[in-house]
């Protein structure tokens, strides 16, 4: 091959990252090599070794449909990047600056009782009525929360001082005493976390909330790996995004940037029975939602069929473990579920509980651990 | 023997049975080629399995398959140790009534031996290849396994401390398959060619029955197809049929003796093309509607 038809291949693939595919050096690589196996000739053919080495999922596929037909065909235009999320809503950068922190850092005995009190009000506000440095205050007290991963029994069965006899430790022991018999091993059924599925609606209703629901979520996400457990989570809102990865990021601040890039639909409508069947079909029922504990955010205000929303939670608590509904109007006075999508799914709920305030978060956090 | 272009590799696969379009004789064909395990994604029934088992039975190779669930781990892959044998050995050593110093290392040494050695499918694969290594549904496995997988996949080779280390002569052909119930890591996937199984149009669907279900008259197996293709089109449908259930659609309306398709004989049979109650009544509803058409 000579150098022009790599430059040109290699070319295509930075216009592909561009667009949003992953692409990296070694698969562009095992592009080129792919090229080569099959001739340079032949655009179907470069066309399909591109498909095979450069995707990494069904999304991608059809971006490198796009870009494929416009670098090739000559056409003037190439598909344009994904658009930077430029005002995304809701996230404390920098916080106000706070009276207390400049100068006075001999503060004395009382202030710090009333400190103590404050942060205690805080925990029982309303997220959304916050200001900013309250926010700011706020997000470093989502690391007292100790959310205790949900655990099912597994089929494997781990040591244990009584229990059923374990035949095959039994023997392995003996077998390092040269085949002398000796103390028998017992066994019990196993604990494993269960999977915990959290869909956070970031549609304009919740959007004074969906920081706060981020954080929660993140927390969830960091609790959850270190004792083995796998949390998911989703933003639903006019289209589902995955979140998980964004929320792996053991920095709050860092991972909340991450999920501003990814989630394209801040503060947009809510599409709520679409995008949960679109959820269903696409991850829940294959598998990620099978026994899992599945937590739902939202208002409940539905603009689509409340019909459809009913009917895909009554899927989603057939396949889920235990269902559980987080409003965030729902300990708020005087409010009765009157909204249709509330109406719809409520039937099919496991929990509806409230969700506004630290406070609530940590109630919240308690229902799942139990599930 | 081994394929010169991807469209030897369309025809060898159709000599199976398996037909498949050109992007997957392509992918499988670089897959070959390159060397490099060949991941394969797509709905449920669109045939990633099948192809594994094609792959196997065009090339003459055999095919060591290892089925993937929550908790698998390396001593389900890769291999284990028989104890019970290991100590019946022993006793054995022990009748036969040696025991000084020299004998006791001796009969230590012949516990690890490679007869004692209980083969899993990774290790089955490497020790017998050329041959088609199958890992079904890996999105079922849990994260350090697949880190584990990516370990075996960039070097094809496994040690065992007692024994040393078991090199495959040949790299086996690796075709791994998902359901995508999770998100794969991104350094297995970029270890592997990746290729998205899609439902085959009308007439290769046509053709797939054909070849799989020679008993099917011609009449039926295209009114077969096209109510399934009809069905697929469909947004309501929790799990739209795939092939394997236009198939067994297909045999269960041959088996009854049906010529042509009536309401009748379409509702008897509905428990092979659809699985969700809800289902069964949208389609049934469906159904009416297009025979009536």
């Amino acid at each position: 091959m000579d150098r022009g038809g790599d430059e040109i291949l290699l070319g295509f693939t930075r216009a592909l990252r561009a667009a949003g595919v992953p692409v990296t050096p070694d698969r562009a690589h095992g592009f080129l090599a792919a090229t080569a196996t099959l001739g340079l000739d032949d655009q179907r053919a470069t066309y399909l070794a591109g498909r095979a080495t450069l995707c990494g999922g069904p999304d991608d596929l059809e971006r490198y449909d796009q870009v494929f037909t416009a670098y090739f065909d000559g056409r003037d235009g190439l598909p344009r990047p994904r658009p930077a999320q430029a005002g995304v809503p809701g996230f404390s950068g920098l916080p106000d600056a706070e009276a207390s922190g400049s100068g006075e850092s001999d503060e004395d005995d009382e202030v710090v009782r009333a400190r103590a009190s404050d942060a205690e009000v805080l925990r029982h506000r309303d997220v959304a009525t916050l200001s900013a440095a309250e926010r700011h205050r706020l997000s470093g007290m989502f690391a007292t929360l100790r959310p205790r991963p949900p655990v099912r029994r597994t089929a494997r069965h781990q040591r244990w001082h009584r229990g059923q006899v374990d035949a095959s430790r039994t023997l392995r022991a003996s077998l390092r005493r040269m085949g002398e018999p000796g103390e028998i091993a017992w066994r019990r059924r196993g604990v494993r976390p269960r999977r915990v599925v959290l869909l956070v609606d970031v549609s304009g209703s919740m959007s004074g909330y969906a920081e706060a629901l981020l954080r929660l979520a993140h927390r969830f996400t960091q609790v959850g790996r270190s004792s083995g457990g796998v949390v998911e989570t989703f933003t639903v809102g006019t289209r589902l995004t995955h979140l998980t990865r964004a929320m792996r990021i053991g920095d709050p601040e860092r991972a909340l940037v991450a999920a501003g890039e990814t989630v394209p639909d801040w503060s947009g409508g809510t599409r709520l029975g679409e995008t949960l069947r679109f959820f269903l079909d696409r991850w829940g029922q294959r598998g990620m939602a099978r026994g899992a504990v599945v937590v739902v955010f939202s208002d409940g205000w539905e603009r689509g069929d409340p019909t459809l929303l009913g009917e895909q939670m009554a899927r989603l608590q057939r396949v889920a473990h235990r269902v559980v509904w987080v409003n965030p109007h729902r300990g708020k006075a005087g409010y009765e579920p009157v909204q249709q999508g509330v109406l719809a799914a409520l039937p099919h709920c496991d929990d509806f509980v409230a969700g506004h305030s630290l406070a609530t978060f940590a109630e919240l956090s308690e229902v799942i651990s139990r599930a | 023997m081994e394929p010169s272009n991807p469209a030897d590799v369309a025809e060898r696969l159709g000599a199976t049975g398996y037909l498949c379009d050109d992007s997957l004789a392509t992918v499988t064909y670089l897959a070959l080629k390159m060397q490099r395990p060949l991941l394969l994604e797509g709905e449920p029934g669109t045939g990633k399995t099948a192809l594994a088992e094609a792959i196997a039975e065009s090339l003459g190779l055999p095919l060591v398959r290892l089925q993937c669930y929550e908790g698998i781990d390396a001593t389900q892959a890769l291999y284990d140790w028989d104890f019970p044998r290991q100590i019946l050995h022993l006793r054995a050593l022990e009748a036969a009534g040696r025991s000084d110093d020299q004998s006791v290392e001796e009969a230590e040494k012949s516990l690890y031996d490679a007869r004692f050695l209980l083969a899993r499918p990774v290790l089955q694969a490497l020790q017998q290849s050329p041959a088609v290594l199958l890992v079904d549904e890996v999105d079922r496995a849990d994260d350090e396994f697949e880190a584990f997988l990516l370990e075996v996949l960039s070097t094809y080779q496994v040690s065992i401390p007692e024994l040393g280390t078991v090199r495959a002569t040949t790299p086996p052909i690796v075709v791994l398959t998902s359901n995508r119930t999770r998100e794969l890591h991104d350094a297995l996937k970029r270890r592997c060619l990746y290729h998205w199984i899609d439902h085959p149009g009308l007439e290769r669907e046509v053709e797939i029955v054909r070849s799989r279900a020679p008993e099917v008259s011609a009449e039926l197996r295209r009114q077969v197809v096209s109510i399934v293709q009809g069905l697929r089109g469909r947004a309501d449908l929790q799990k739209p049929p795939g092939v394997a259930e236009t198939l067994d659609w297909a045999r269960a309306l041959n088996y009854l003796g049906t010529a042509e398709i009536d309401l009748a004989a379409a509702s008897a049979t509905l428990g092979a093309l659809v699985k969700y109650r809800e289902d069964a009544d949208r389609v049934r509803h469906a159904l009416e509607q297009m025979l009536r058409a």
